[in-house]
């Protein structure tokens, strides 16, 4: 097999396990809760009829909207996508890997917020506008962290690429004597995950309160397809940050060769990683109530000294 | 290449004269002073990229019946870069001015406002050609006058008098160091030309290198406007005409620039102590994070992007401090990508903030306000101005794949390799500093989704917005060029790396352009593969085949469907601009959550109607922020000033006795001076 149709094959793999685990995840987080709240709660395969059906919607337009509305669904489906093909999911054998390393992912998830931001202001509604402006705020204290807690792992691994990252500590190359500055940066990209994909104690996606709600207000105004698009993306997010965390800290098990049976069990031991991950999340949902907005900065700025101690832990133990 | 600089300075020459030429004619005035100036700024290009590939660094004398003065130029690899980018942002601003020059007729003289330019343009050419430093002054001092008379082209406005002013004051105290600096290194190099301060500059006593290197910081620096000199920059910026404005904000503050890395890497032969690299590293992450965080709170559109230019000269001085650092560890590969990366950020930058305030030039022609939330709407009467204003603030955000993703994305990493320090102060220093170009980066795209969404989306703001129609011909193509660099300078780090490779090279001594490469130019990788990488193109082919993807499941999954239009549910009243979020409120959280930073007025007072406190007659609501750095800095100086002043007033008593008596006495301390 040529490299080239082997990449293409890889990517396109990527590309689907991605798509279709997205909704699943967002299920299973569904019935974590509803078990949670003594509900027997939708099936975990709900989500993929919910996006099956809206697809099928005629879409319903503002008339106040300019053409942002209606290109900001594909564009971050793109953006989100395009990120997501930047981490590893099942194999650490990413042909993208080259494309961009965690810099370009947090601007290629940028790059969709900043759409989302516009297509909330394009409606004119207040509450599109109110969910702009806090996205906006979230956006801007969730980078820091996040950009401190990646890098006190690339430097362990010596690398800030992801698959880079993954595949050496897979192997078991470069991993710390003492694993505390891992596990403080593995907290500050948690509390970061849950900020940016909008989780309690952050966002409640289940509801529509105009008191309380970020990413469901900047939505509002979409309907059909394009609310199938974003539905989508914000399904991707939440799998590309699970897959960050899953095999940034715990890769074990990710295939690292090209072996049909390491990709099987590869794809299973993901499924299963990301699975467990998202169930976490659903109990994290049911044990915490949603913090005022403006309580967010204490939990986001945990999250940066988190990270920034988890630097110096790094640098104080190799020293 | 000596022809195509006479021609250069042939052109903008007749640009000043020949607007002159044609009296009572505005239109061929403005269009006379623009087409010299397209013309000159079409022969800077050539020469600008013929002097970057050239071997060897052109050079031409003229000499001057004055001593220590020479005519002296110089086109080496770092000079054309500016030439380049000056002539880039000279050309869409004068192609521009051929339409937007129609809103000063009648008002001032256009012919005066085209001459101005041209004669900006050509004295800002020649401070980064200048060979010799007195001469180096004399063009300085050139563009600071140009600029300032260009500031003030509205005199009839209070308001901008008062910012040319300012200007005026802030520019000169900045020249006092900057001949302060140049003063140093001619006492010991013994003439003003660069040659003699190349040498010494490297031999002098550590004492008066620390005083040249603190004088050219501050000289420069106000210039470039760094915090907390950076004061003036905000009032001056938008009080200029808009093309003059891209000018200011896309090239002029960047000579500065250019001074600095002239006397850092040149004179001073790049040999620093660690702190200079920090110091000018702070002074940057200061820059960059109050910049934005200032801009995030004005409505005035010219403002906002006044602050932006103080943030990103910020970028570029945290790239240039972190080369300053690594170069004081001999780590040379990496001082050369940190000013690489600087200097990437330089043109990146000329080019989107050119290209904002162009757009928002647009936005005042079409509108007569500079209030952003009188806008609302735009993008569907103003569809190709909304395009390329939303092309720059994608770029100025750094989103991918445009340029400004590219150069931010190489200061991270060269922050990043902070962890080859000796030192764990440095070691912890550097990714703080990340952290804080973090904060910016995300601080800037919420400022621009701002302007963008308030300016351009939702319902139309007032009257104004509403009657505004597309800006002409002549103007979109201005803000079309620019526009498409943007994207150019992100798709092609191929092209533009191994030009800036040429500057850096003979600057620090080793050639990275193959190091930074990767895969035939196709990926950017400092160092190594393994230790970071990134595509834009592969990310732009990945972004649309993506986007093409949604469209294929769209189709795939749910057919062809009509949309529907209806209007926008207002919990049953009819949606007015009034409901929606204005830009105070967009960014109340942000306001709220640093208002440590901005020590925030916020004065509410109601009058309720006399039957019943439930019902208010009206409200009047008050909101600014402290302006820290005047009020704590500005103000004590000014004030110290004031109050000599007023002592020294009693030498001046308005009798002409007594100014006879001063001369006469001047005359006899002289007359003992000679003998």
């Amino acid at each position: 097999m040529s490299p080239i149709i082997q990449s293409l094959l890889l990517v396109t793999a990527q590309v689907i396990v991605l798509l279709t685990v997205s909704p699943f995840l967002v299920g299973l987080i569904r019935k974590v809760k509803a078990r949670f709240q003594c509900r027997q709660g939708a099936s975990v395969f709900q989500p993929y009829a919910d996006l099956a059906k809206l697809f099928r919607k005629q879409p319903v337009i503002s008339t106040t909207t300019s053409w942002i509305f209606t290109a900001t669904p594909y564009i971050l489906f793109a953006s989100t996508l395009s990120a997501g093909l930047l981490v590893p999911t099942f194999t650490t054998q990413t042909p993208l890997n080259f494309a961009g390393n965690i810099i370009a992912l947090v601007y290629l998830l940028a790059l969709g917020t900043f759409f989302l931001i516009l297509a909330g202001l394009d409606a004119g509604s207040a509450f599109g506008g109110m969910g702009s402006s806090r996205e906006a705020i979230i956006a801007s204290l969730t980078e820091p962290a996040m950009i401190l807690s990646i890098f006190a792992i690339a430097l362990t691994a010596g690398s800030t690429n992801l698959s880079t990252i993954v595949h050496k500590t897979a192997l078991l190359e470069g991993i710390a004597t003492d694993p505390s500055p891992h596990l403080m940066a593995l907290a500050a990209l948690f509390i970061v995950a849950l900020a940016e994909t909008g989780r309690v104690p952050v966002d409640n996606p289940a509801t529509h309160l105009e008191l309380t709600m970020i990413h469901e207000a900047m939505v509002l105004e979409y309907s059909g397809r394009y609310l199938a698009l974003i539905e989508w993306a914000a399904g991707l997010k939440l799998a590309v940050f699970l897959s960050l965390i899953a095999n940034v800290f715990a890769p074990w098990g990710i295939a690292t060769t090209l072996a049909p049976t390491t990709m099987g069990i590869g794809l299973v031991v993901y499924v299963v990683k990301i699975a467990g991950l998202a169930v976490l999340i659903g109990v994290i949902e049911c044990m915490f109530a949603k913090l005022r907005l403006f309580r967010v900065t204490d939990l986001l700025g945990v999250a940066f000294i988190l990270a920034l101690l988890g630097l110096l832990f790094f640098y104080i133990l190799r020293s | 290449m000596h022809i195509l600089l006479i021609a250069l300075c042939l052109c903008y020459a007749l640009g000043l004269v020949l607007p002159f030429c044609v009296p009572r004619k505005p239109q061929t005035q403005g269009i006379v002073g623009s087409v010299c100036a397209c013309a000159a700024s079409l022969i800077g290009i050539t020469l600008g990229l013929s002097g970057l590939l050239a071997s060897e660094p052109m050079t031409a004398i003229v000499a001057s019946p004055i001593p220590l003065l020479a005519f002296a130029v110089r086109l080496d690899p770092l000079a054309s870069f500016f030439v380049l980018t000056i002539s880039l942002a000279g050309l869409a601003a004068s192609i521009y001015a051929m339409g937007y020059l129609k809103e000063f007729h009648g008002r001032v003289s256009v012919a005066a406002l085209a001459a101005l330019t041209n004669g900006f343009l050509l004295s800002m050419t020649l401070v980064v050609i200048a060979d010799n430093g007195f001469f180096f002054l004399i063009a300085w001092e050139l563009m600071s006058l140009a600029s300032y008379f260009l500031v003030v082209t509205e005199h009839e406005k209070a308001d901008v008098r008062y910012a040319g002013f300012f200007y005026l004051v802030m520019t000169h105290v900045g020249t006092a160091f900057v001949i302060f600096t140049y003063l140093i290194l001619f006492q010991s190099a013994g003439s003003f030309s660069f040659d003699a301060f190349r040498h010494p500059g490297q031999s002098l006593p550590e004492g008066m290198r620390t005083l040249v290197f603190l004088a050219a910081l501050i000289g420069f620096g106000t210039k470039a406007g760094i915090v907390p000199l950076h004061v003036w920059l905000p009032y001056a910026h938008p009080a200029a005409p808009s093309h003059i404005s891209a000018l200011m904000s896309g090239v002029m503050i960047k000579t500065a620039i250019y001074a600095l890395i002239r006397v850092y890497f040149d004179f001073l032969g790049g040999q620093f102590p660690w702190w200079w690299g920090f110091l000018v590293l702070l002074v940057g992450t200061l820059s960059a994070i109050l910049g934005v965080m200032y801009a995030l709170m004005e409505h005035d559109l010219k403002r906002l992007l006044a602050f932006h230019s103080v943030e990103n000269i910020g970028i570029i001085l945290l790239g240039i401090g972190a080369g300053m650092i690594f170069q004081t560890y001999g780590l040379k590969e990496f001082a050369a990508l940190g000013l690489l990366a600087g200097l990437y950020h330089t043109i990146n930058h000329a080019m989107f903030k050119a290209l904002l305030f162009l757009g928002a030039g647009s936005l005042v022609y079409a509108t007569h306000t500079r209030n952003m939330e009188e806008y609302g709407g735009l993008l569907r009467r103003m569809p190709w101005t909304g395009l390329f204003f939303l092309i720059g603030a994608v770029s100025i955000s750094a989103l991918p794949p445009t340029n400004g993703f590219v150069s931010e994305w190489l200061v991270f990493q060269t922050l990043f390799l902070s962890f080859q320090f000796p030192d764990l102060f440095l070691k912890l220093m550097l990714p703080i500093a990340a952290a804080i170009l973090a904060l910016t980066g995300v601080l800037a795209l919420a400022c621009f989704a701002k302007a963008f969404g308030i300016s351009f989306l939702a319902l139309p703001r007032s009257a104004h917005a509403r009657h505004a129609e597309e800006v002409p011909v002549a103007m979109r193509i201005g803000m079309g060029i620019l526009a498409l660099l943007c994207v150019g300078l992100g798709l092609a780090p191929m092209i533009v790396v191994p030009l800036l490779d040429r500057i850096t090279g003979p600057l620090t001594g080793v050639s990275i352009s193959d190091k930074v490469l990767a895969l035939d130019g196709w990926a950017l990788a400092p160092v190594n593969m393994e230790f970071s990488s990134v595509s834009p193109p592969m990310l732009a082919a990945m972004l649309i085949l993506g986007g093409l993807l949604g469209l294929a499941l769209a189709f795939l999954f749910g057919g062809h469907l009509v949309k529907r239009y209806y209007k926008t549910w207002g919990c049953g009243i009819n949606l007015s601009p009034r409901m929606e979020y204005t830009a105070t409120g967009f960014v109340q959280p942000i306001k709220r959550v640093f208002s440590t930073i901005y020590q925030p007025t916020i004065k509410l007072e109601t009058e309720f109607l006399q039957e019943s406190r439930y019902f208010a007659k009206q409200r009047k609501f008050e909101f600014h922020i402290e302006p820290v750095f005047e009020k704590y800095l500005y103000d004590p100086v000014v004030h110290i000033f004031m109050r000599i002043a007023d002592r020294l007033r009693i030498l001046q008593a308005g009798s002409l006795h007594l100014y006879l008596a001063y001369i006469f006495v001047t005359l006899v301390v002289l007359l003992l001076f000679a003998v």
